[in-house]
């Protein structure tokens, strides 16, 4: 084979006046000309390759950085949070000794372009970032959002990530608790897939990203490294070396659940046997993240030997190999003498692990190829001293109109039929189906410890046995809410998420976050997510949940339509005791239905108003914060004390959707009046936060009113539970099964 | 170096719906006059040495007990002509 | 001293865990085994957990059944070891020709995870006597490759024999012939099914039920009574 020179620190010196592709690799003039600065010198091949992947949008975050700060400098106090933001995802403390780490990211542009590969390595990526902080993964969730429902390309779309995430997670023995599934338009050539895992620990297993210690090896395992989505490193590749070789490598990864189990197995009895000093999963940017971020968090410097890298393909250049996404690796730095025990646990299952370098008492990171040094960078400046862009926003010239555009005034039924039939269209239309037919593609049940699963308003999971301690997770976002108010539609996304959690009995405590917008290159976009973010903080603070960590996805357009900015929240809560939670569906007849806050007529960014009207605009729902911590106070203190038997909150559908949901799930109807002061329309259908419908036993309708009335919570009895039928007094009756039928067919006849 | 080839399918009488999922999608594509498809699967061993009968004969067994299923699958074992060799 | 029951782990179980969980609240002592490992290490009974062992790559638990685990409980199967193989653990147990037929992908082509109603047909078997003939119970169903396969006179045989132990009722999940969910073998030691009895021993995780118990008191009742 003809090749050129190695490109080695050496030969970078000599030759300063080769052209390298930065262009193509995606790095911006100014952008190389600082690398060249840095280095003092043009970079080698691979260095570039380093840079260009790690200063990327996806790994830098170089247009959200400015306004991500806000999260650390608004952070409440809280005693729960072990481990912030920055590590691969945060910890909480829930006590008895356990923390819990947990965070959601999004595989939307690789889900658009391979559904299945796309969803499924999207489960895997977020799965390693919990290993890789000590935890044993418990569950996951996924929030998805898609174009709409009867466009030919969802049923492409939809299909095919619901069965990636199935067939990567329930391989992996994951229980799927939670997540969402939207339809709108504005999502059509780009779907949100988002990812969201927890995983469980002792206190003094957490694990960090860092390579400390002169001498400590840095090993290398999983499966072996392929071309796997490396378009841009082939440029390279073909520019510098041999051009007849296969340079055409794939940008869809592929990815491997039996291998991710068995990497999940070996790290957890590696955490076990304290042989680990450090650790890093490979995710985007692959090798070259993994060095740098080991290297930059630890003490010293390292050195690789990349030719030691086990390779399924023997023609991948050293710069490929670098910027190799193949899934389910992890890279280890462990202590010279525990270096066979670990190698011994990874032969156990079946695992390949290679010794690839060392830990060096420099601050150098020294990559070597063909006994060439190819690399010889200072980590930071790869891992963390990336380009940062103070983007120009600006509100953009629409949204004054958008917000004139009332929903409140949009004509209403104006008859009984007329109710009752958007009463069906609504439970009917695709958003407020029931997703059972997506579900039940997903595992609830492995690992033995699901106290709930979705539908319910969060999934809870038990972590000790014993004692009954279990944790929630709720993940809530409404793109249109945030369309008509990028500030307050974030907070309606926290506050829906912190509601769900404490609906079903548990303690919000922290808040991971998935911020999907358009480009950022657009003023318009840039202010949707700085407001987004702004009002994001401000609400944590409030609520005194930390943000622990998550994920921004940037360019969700196509063309210059952007998607609604998308910041998809989820919330963690934790429950001493799971016997006390409480779930969606109604328990026992004769029970009475309590509706808990105060309702408006707030129609703006409805479900309503989209259903039956077709129209975004007006205001969304005002947020209370105040308010929405007073009822989960209430929500946790009524299960804790056994006062309610069921509850569910109320979002987008309003009442009629929660009580409609609750009544199918239990097979028990209700028979709801209409309260003073309120129309059977606005009480149906107004999507006002900080609500939740309760059912309360008889025996406790006193103590559960006087607890209200003390803490200044309206509660007001809005019916009882009874019957095989849904009937709001003198206005409709509609029997359970027609419910069932309008509710649950939709989402098969649209999709099977 | 030679290759086998090993290709398994379902027996005839076994539903596949992969198959028929295919069959579905093909009127659709505007394939027409396809009256069924089966879908299976091919196995390529490349085998080192000569390929003689005792080779294939170890190789039919390992089919028979591995590769395929015989309670529900059929197999056939044949050797593939590799040109020179593809770059 | 209680019975002692193995759970196997081959690379890729998942749900072998769950299923000692399951042996100890039925009173038993669950043993991990491990799929390299050909000892049994004593136990009196052994049970194949759920999952996907090797990914399913190949078929269903056909590279799990050639592990040096499986040599042991083949022997001793045959000679009248207890052995409970649930749903990629019933796949091994087909793949080992320990049981007849094949399981196959379901036919609806994906996953399925439900609260399955099954009756209960074989209560002789060494893992259904605490059940009563013709009981209806619940049992979480969870996977891919649910269907169940076998040529017409195997069929036969199992329904003259009274070898369906567990048929599917109100609706077949995976195209199972003859609605079947588990079978046993001639001698009643060996009983394969699709559905998870160890996801429904508690009342609180899961669905809520704990119709699955029976099948660890049975084995318990069997070993100790022996």
């Amino acid at each position: 084979m003809s090749r050129t020179p190695l490109d080695t620190v050496e030969h970078a010196t000599a030759t300063p006046d080769v052209e390298l592709p930065w262009a193509e690799l995606g790095l911006k003039k100014d952008e190389y000309e600082r690398v060249v600065e840095i280095l003092g010198r043009r970079p080698t091949g691979a260095e570039l390759a380093m840079y260009s992947v790690m200063w990327s949008e996806h790994c830098s975050y170089k247009s959200s950085k400015v306004h991500l700060r806000q999260f650390g400098e608004k952070a409440p106090r809280s005693d729960a949070l072990l481990v912030g933001i920055g590590e691969n995802a945060g910890v909480v403390d829930v006590g008895q000794g356990y923390a819990v780490t947990f965070k959601v990211e999004s595989h939307n542009h690789p889900s658009y372009v391979e559904p299945y590969q796309g969803a499924a390595t999207g489960v895997g990526g977020i799965v390693r970032d919990i290993i890789a902080m000590g935890a044993r993964p418990v569950a996951v969730v996924d929030p998805l959002r898609f174009g709409a429902a009867d466009h030919p390309d969802t049923k492409r779309v939809l299909p095919g990530v619901v069965a990636g995430i199935g067939g990567y997670g329930n391989c992996l023995g994951l229980p799927n608790i939670g997540g969402e599934v939207v339809f709108d338009a504005c999502y059509q050539g780009n779907p949100l897939v988002n990812a969201g895992a927890i995983g469980v620990m002792r206190h003094e297993d957490i694990h960090l990203a860092k390579a400390s210690g002169a001498g400590n090896k840095v090993i290398l395992y999983g499966a072996r490294t392929g071309g796997d989505g490396i378009g841009g490193a082939s440029i390279l590749a073909s520019e510098t070396f041999d051009d007849a070789k296969p340079s055409k490598r794939p940008a869809v990864q592929v990815g491997d659940p039996f291998q991710e189990k068995l990497l999940i197995e070996c790290t957890l009895e590696a955490f076990q046997e304290k042989l680990v000093v450090g650790i890093q999963d490979l995710g985007a940017a692959g090798l070259s993240c993994a060095t740098s971020e080991l290297a930059s968090n630890g003490s010293g410097g390292m050195r690789v030997t990349l030719d030691d890298v086990p390779l399924r393909d023997s023609t991948l250049s050293p710069e490929e190999i670098l910027m190799s996404e193949s899934q389910e690796r992890m890279c280890a730095v462990v202590e010279p003498e525990k270096v066979d025990r670990f190698l011994e646990i990874c032969d156990k299952w079946d695992v390949i692990a290679t010794v690839i370098g060392e830990v060096t008492d420099g601050d150098r990171l020294e990559i070597f190829w063909h006994g060439g040094k190819i690399v010889d960078v200072d980590p930071r400046t790869v891992a963390h001293d990336g380009p940062v862009y103070e983007r120009p926003y600006a509100r953009p010239s629409w949204q004054d109109a958008l917000q004139a555009d009332d929903a409140n005034k949009l004509p209403r039924p104006q008859s009984s039929g007329e109710l009752k039939d958007q009463v069906l269209k609504l439970v009917a239309s695709p958003n407020q189906a029931s997703k059972k037919w997506i579900t039940s593609q997903y595992d609830h049940f492995v690992q033995g410890n699901t106290v709930l699963a979705q539908p319910e308003d969060s999934g809870m999971i038990r972590i000790d046995e014993e004692t009954g301690l279990g944790v929630a997770i709720a993940t809530d976002g409404n793109g249109r809410y945030a369309k008509l108010d990028p500030y307050h539609g974030a907070q309606l996304a926290l506050a829906e998420a912190y509601r769900n959690v404490a609906t079903t009995g548990a303690k919000p405590l922290a808040v991971s976050d998935c911020l999907n917008f358009g480009s950022p290159e657009d003023p318009a976009v840039m202010w949707q997510f700085a407001e987004a973010v702004r009002g994001l903080a401000d609400a944590c603070l409030q609520l005194g949940t930390p943000v622990t960590g998550g994920n921004v996805s940037l360019y969700n357009q196509t063309g210059e339509a952007a998607i609604h900015p998308t910041p998809v929240v989820a919330v963690l809560g934790v429950i001493d005791d799971v016997a006390r939670r409480t779930p969606v569906a109604f328990q026992e007849e004769g029970q009475l239905l309590y509706l808990l806050g105060d309702t408006r007529e707030e129609f703006g960014g409805s479900a309503w108003s989209q259903v039956v009207h077709d129209h975004l605009g007006g205001l969304p729902p005002k947020v209370d914060l105040e308010r929405e911590r007073l009822l989960a106070e209430i929500l946790i203190s009524a299960s804790r004390d056994g006062m309610i038997d069921s509850a569910h909150d109320l979002s987008d559908g309003g009442l009629i959707q929660a009580v409609v949901e609750s009544a199918l799930l239990g097979g028990k109807g209700a028979r709801l009046i209409v309260p003073d002061g309120l129309d059977a329309f606005t009480l149906l259908f107004s999507e006002s936060a900080g609500r939740a419908v309760v059912a309360v036993p008889r025996s406790e309708e006193l103590r559960f009113n006087d607890m209200c009335g003390a803490r200044g919570l309206p509660a007001t009895r809005i019916g009882v539970v009874d019957g095989d039928t849904v009937e709001l007094q003198g206005e409709f009756t509609l029997p359970l099964e027609e419910l069932r039928k309008a509710h649950e067919e939709t989402i098969p006849a649209l999709l099977a | 170096m030679a290759r086998v080839v090993v290709d398994v399918m379902l027996k005839p009488e076994i539903l596949d719906p992969q198959g028929q999922a295919v069959q579905r999608a093909l009127p659709r594509l505007g394939f027409e006059g396809i009256s069924d498809v089966r879908q299976g699967k091919r196995f390529e061993l490349e085998v080192d040495g000569p390929v003689d009968e005792a080779a294939l004969a170890r190789i039919h067994d390992l089919a028979e007990s591995f590769l395929a299923n015989t309670v529900i699958e059929n197999f056939t074992v044949r050797v593939e002509e590799v040109a020179e060799a593809v770059k | 001293m209680t019975a002692r029951i193995g759970v196997v782990t081959f690379p890729g179980s998942l749900d072998d865990r769950d299923t000692q969980r399951a042996i100890r609240l039925a009173g038993a002592e669950p043993v991990a085994l491990w799929h390299k490992d050909k000892d049994l290490h004593q136990v009196d009974a052994v049970v194949l957990p759920g999952g996907f062992s090797y990914g399913d790559y190949l078929r269903a638990g056909a590279i799990s059944r050639f592990s040096p685990v499986m040599e042991t409980v083949i022997e001793q199967a045959k000679a009248g070891l207890p052995v409970l193989g649930i749903c990629n653990g019933f796949q091994v147990l087909t793949e080992a020709h320990l049981l007849p037929g094949g399981m196959l992908g379901n036919d609806h082509l994906h996953f399925i995870c439900r609260d399955q109603k099954l009756r209960v047909e074989n209560t002789s078997s060494a893992w259904t006597v605490d059940y009563s003939a013709g009981q209806e119970i619940h049992i979480p169903l969870k996977n891919m490759d649910g269907r169940y396969v076998a040529d017409e006179y195997t069929l036969d045989k199992l329904e003259a024999e009274g070898r369906v132990a567990f048929r599917y009722v109100d609706f077949n999940p995976n195209g199972s012939l003859r609605d079947i969910a588990g079978i046993t073998n001639e001698a009643g030691n060996v009983v394969g099914l699709m559905p998870h009895p160890e996801h429904a021993v508690e009342p609180l995780v899961g669905t809520g039920r704990t119709d699955g118990l029976p099948f660890f008191t049975s084995i318990l009742k069997k070993l100790v009574n022996a």
